[in-house]
């Protein structure tokens, strides 16, 4: 199948169509709650959670022996909260700090998770098969039900953002001051992060707990290049993973032996790429691009001083002067001289220049105008 | 025991020493999730590797793997110094990409390659034992043992020759840098070190082992001493402690021996977060209430200071005014009288000549500045703690 099969198929093919929505609405849900997550500096914080969910998956299974997807994402959840709220104890309780913690609940719980998947392969009932697809994900097992639970959990996700929409934004960029105005800084706190959560388990079906992270930094990290704003930004994260979601599943079903997770996480750090390098804003390229001209004009007005300095000491300002002398000093190029030409700052004959009157007015202004501006 | 469960043992606990050494410094210089980071970005490394070697336990497939891990060192950094993102985003980006590249590889060639990524993550030392080295005719041990162990010679190797540099610049950067060691050339020295760790180890007990061999030991170490000389000889103990105790669980649940000794590295580590004197979580709760106790005490004492008249001073004003509940009046009216700070006469509190020059002495650091005074004070004066 290649990709045009796939885009005429995504409406009519029910399997197809069913992961296509399911990987948007996820990379849609991690886009958004991503944005608070990669804001408030907990961008690792999702990688350790994915990690921690995994015990509670084979916990979940071992307590009521059923693959029921919604048993197992709630024990995934719980085990979750359970290792965010310890990394957070570890971190305001003692000497050690958050790197540590994130990186000793995400490997503990994830060998214990290890240790009791094990476990549950060699028992006699054989109804185990698959719980490892929570290593890597498998979007292929996604079932409409699944893709229902995903929308509603994204809808309630979008109402408490909205209706706490002033309160996680001020959390978000002050809580100091958040806590002055006496809002329950800690409820707010423990909303967001449990949204954080609820998303990342959301996604250990399709994307798999080693992956996940990305799913949660990559869309927002691409956002945040394009906008100042975290509304836009909220946007756009979600529209960027929704899209990854999207082209990752379709590239994915286009080829053999490709598995959708790795595929979505690439898309997303192409879009990452993408924005690194173009966003008109912030973006490596423009920047490249306004510093280049900067120096440019940097090095024009150095030489229009240099000319000026030069011209000051003779009675005539248009006296000619070889172009030679220039070369004492490293602002001049061939370009910077054609330039000042071009301006009517001077005027070139051969291998001679002279100042213009306008250039005059205009260099000894340009130090004026410095000097102002340092004031 | 039989002689492979010894040399599994033995496996183990080297990859634990091995770690443990890498994982002090990269805990103290709060870069634990670095090691996360390498653990998992090798892993394109290791599938380029293994194409051309055909062998997990080539030195030319453990050095481009290594390779690798710093390659993701050196382009986290670079991203960060570009100001687009922190740090932590920057490693969060930068291994789920090269992850998934590796994954992506070893999907797209299935049948070249005999590497499982389920392996990868977590490795398989029950099968160590078999994959065994021969020179000459003659077996001289598994492979891995050997691999883990040139590794962990030359950790030491280098920890004693470089033990002065590491413990400078891990502490006091600027001073390193104006001693003459460059923090930089010791920085690329361990992260190179860590991914050489990494991805001897990971063969043996897999990526995410690695991570917690690297962290748990030195984590729990750090929360028992200050000393790093005891820190480095802590996590090491530990380190071992998790490994053969981890292996003997897996043994009694036939469940996977890299998932056993993270969990017992985890059930250690909760321990001793839970009862390290001083540090843990036990002593700090314990410190923080006596705390909250001895400034209620202060607090009581100023005002006794302040007011002279009678209906002040009564017992019962504690709990209307202060606004305090009878329990906690109760425990500082008890804590005053033990330390003689205080008369009670017909319900009426005064300050006694000690407890008087205990809130003068108080209010003088207190005017200046000089707070954290009143903590060597209270052992002055205190005869019992808060």
């Amino acid at each position: 199948m290649n990709l045009q099969d796939y885009f005429s198929l995504v409406f009519s093919d029910y399997t197809l169509r069913t992961i296509t929505f399911g990987t948007a609405i996820l990379g849609a849900v991690t886009g958004m709650l991503g944005s608070f997550a990669v804001l408030r500096k907990q961008s690792l914080l999702g990688d350790a959670i994915s990690h921690a969910a995994l015990p509670g998956i084979a916990l979940a299974f071992l307590i009521t022996g059923a693959k029921d997807t919604n048993t197992l994402l709630l024990g995934a959840l719980v085990s979750g909260l359970v290792g965010t709220f310890w990394i957070r104890g570890i971190v305001t309780k003692t000497h050690l700090k958050s790197d540590t913690a994130l990186g000793l609940i995400l490997s503990l719980f994830f060998g214990f998770g290890m240790l009791l998947l094990t476990f549950i392969q060699k028992q006699p009932n054989a109804n185990q098969a698959g719980l490892d697809k929570y290593l890597f994900g498998q979007a292929a097992t996604l079932v409409e039900s699944d893709v229902w639970l995903m929308a509603i959990v994204t809808g309630i996700c979008l109402i408490v953002m909205l209706l706490f929409w002033k309160e996680f934004k001020l959390l978000l960029f002050d809580p100091d001051y958040t806590k002055t105005l006496g809002f329950n800084t800690k409820f707010i706190d423990i909303l967001i992060t449990t949204f954080i959560v609820l998303a990342i388990v959301l996604g250990l079906q399709t994307v798999g707990v080693v992956l996940m992270s990305a799913m949660l930094l990559a869309p927002a990290a691409a956002a945040r290049q394009w906008t100042n704003s975290l509304g836009t930004m909220v946007f756009l994260a979600a529209i960027f993973g929704a899209f990854s979601g999207v082209f990752g599943t379709a590239i994915s079903a286009s080829q053999d032996n490709l598995s959708t997770g790795p595929v979505i996480v690439i898309v997303a750090s192409v879009f990452v790429i993408f924005s690194f390098v173009f966003s008109p804003g912030r973006g490596l390229l423009f920047r490249q691009i306004r510093f280049i001209k900067n120096r440019r004009d940097l090095e024009f007005q150095k030489t229009l001083a240099f000319m000026y300095h030069i011209a000051e000491t003779h009675e005539d300002i248009s006296h000619p002067h070889t172009i030679k002398i220039l070369n004492n000093f490293q602002g001049f190029t061939r370009k910077t001289l054609q330039k000042l030409a071009d301006k009517n700052y001077v005027t070139l004959d051969g291998a001679m220049w002279s100042l213009t009157e306008e250039g005059f007015e205009t260099a000894a202004n340009l130090y004026n105008q410095n000097f102002k501006k340092h004031e | 025991m039989s002689n492979a469960q010894l040399e599994i043992q033995l496996i183990a606990s080297l990859v634990a020493v091995a770690c443990a050494i890498p994982g002090t410094f990269l805990v103290l210089r709060k870069m634990a999730m670095i090691s996360d980071a390498i653990s998992h970005s090798i892993l394109p490394g290791l599938v380029v590797g293994f194409f051309i070697t055909q062998d997990l336990n080539s030195p030319l497939l453990i050095l481009l793997a290594a390779l690798t891990g710093v390659i993701t060192v050196i382009l986290v950094e670079r991203i960060q110094k570009t100001g687009l993102v922190k740090e932590d985003t920057a490693i969060g980006l930068v291994f789920p990409a090269m992850f998934s590249i590796g994954v992506i590889m070893i999907a797209k060639n299935a049948n070249d390659i005999h590497l499982d990524v389920d392996a990868v993550l977590l490795g398989e030392l029950a099968f160590a034992p078999f994959d065994r080295l021969t020179i000459g005719g003659t077996d001289i041990g598994p492979k891995s043992l050997w691999v883990i162990g040139i590794i962990l010679l030359a950790t030491v190797a280098l920890l004693i020759a470089f033990f002065k540099e590491l413990k400078v610049s891990t502490f006091d950067p600027g001073l390193s840098a104006s001693l003459g060691f460059s923090p930089v050339v010791i920085h690329y020295g361990l992260m190179t070190m860590s991914s050489i760790t990494t991805v001897g180890a990971f063969d043996a007990v897999g990526a995410i082992l690695v991570v917690a061999l690297m962290i748990a030991p030195a984590a729990c170490a750090y929360l028992l001493t200050t000393d790093l000389k005891k820190m480095l000889g802590l996590a090491i103990f530990f380190g071992v402690f998790g490994a053969i105790s981890g292996y003997w669980v897996a043994h009694w649940l036939d469940a996977s021996i890299a998932g056993s000794i993270a969990t017992m590295l985890g059930v250690v580590f909760f321990l001793v977060y839970l009862f390290a004197p001083s540090k843990g979580l036990i002593a700090v709760m314990y410190r923080e209430k006596r705390q909250r106790i001895e400034v209620s005490l202060l607090t009581f004492l100023l005002h006794l200071k302040n007011h002279s008249e009678e209906e002040e001073r009564h017992v019962n004003h504690l709990n209307e005014h202060i606004n305090w509940q009878k329990v906690k009046s109760k425990t500082v009216l008890d804590l005053a009288l033990k330390n003689n700070m205080i008369l009670i006469n017909n319900k009426i509190v005064s300050l006694t000549k000690k407890g008087d020059e205990f809130t003068s002495q108080a209010i003088d650091y207190i005017i200046t500045n000089e707070d954290t005074q009143i903590e060597d004070m209270k052992k002055h004066f205190f005869l019992f703690r808060g």
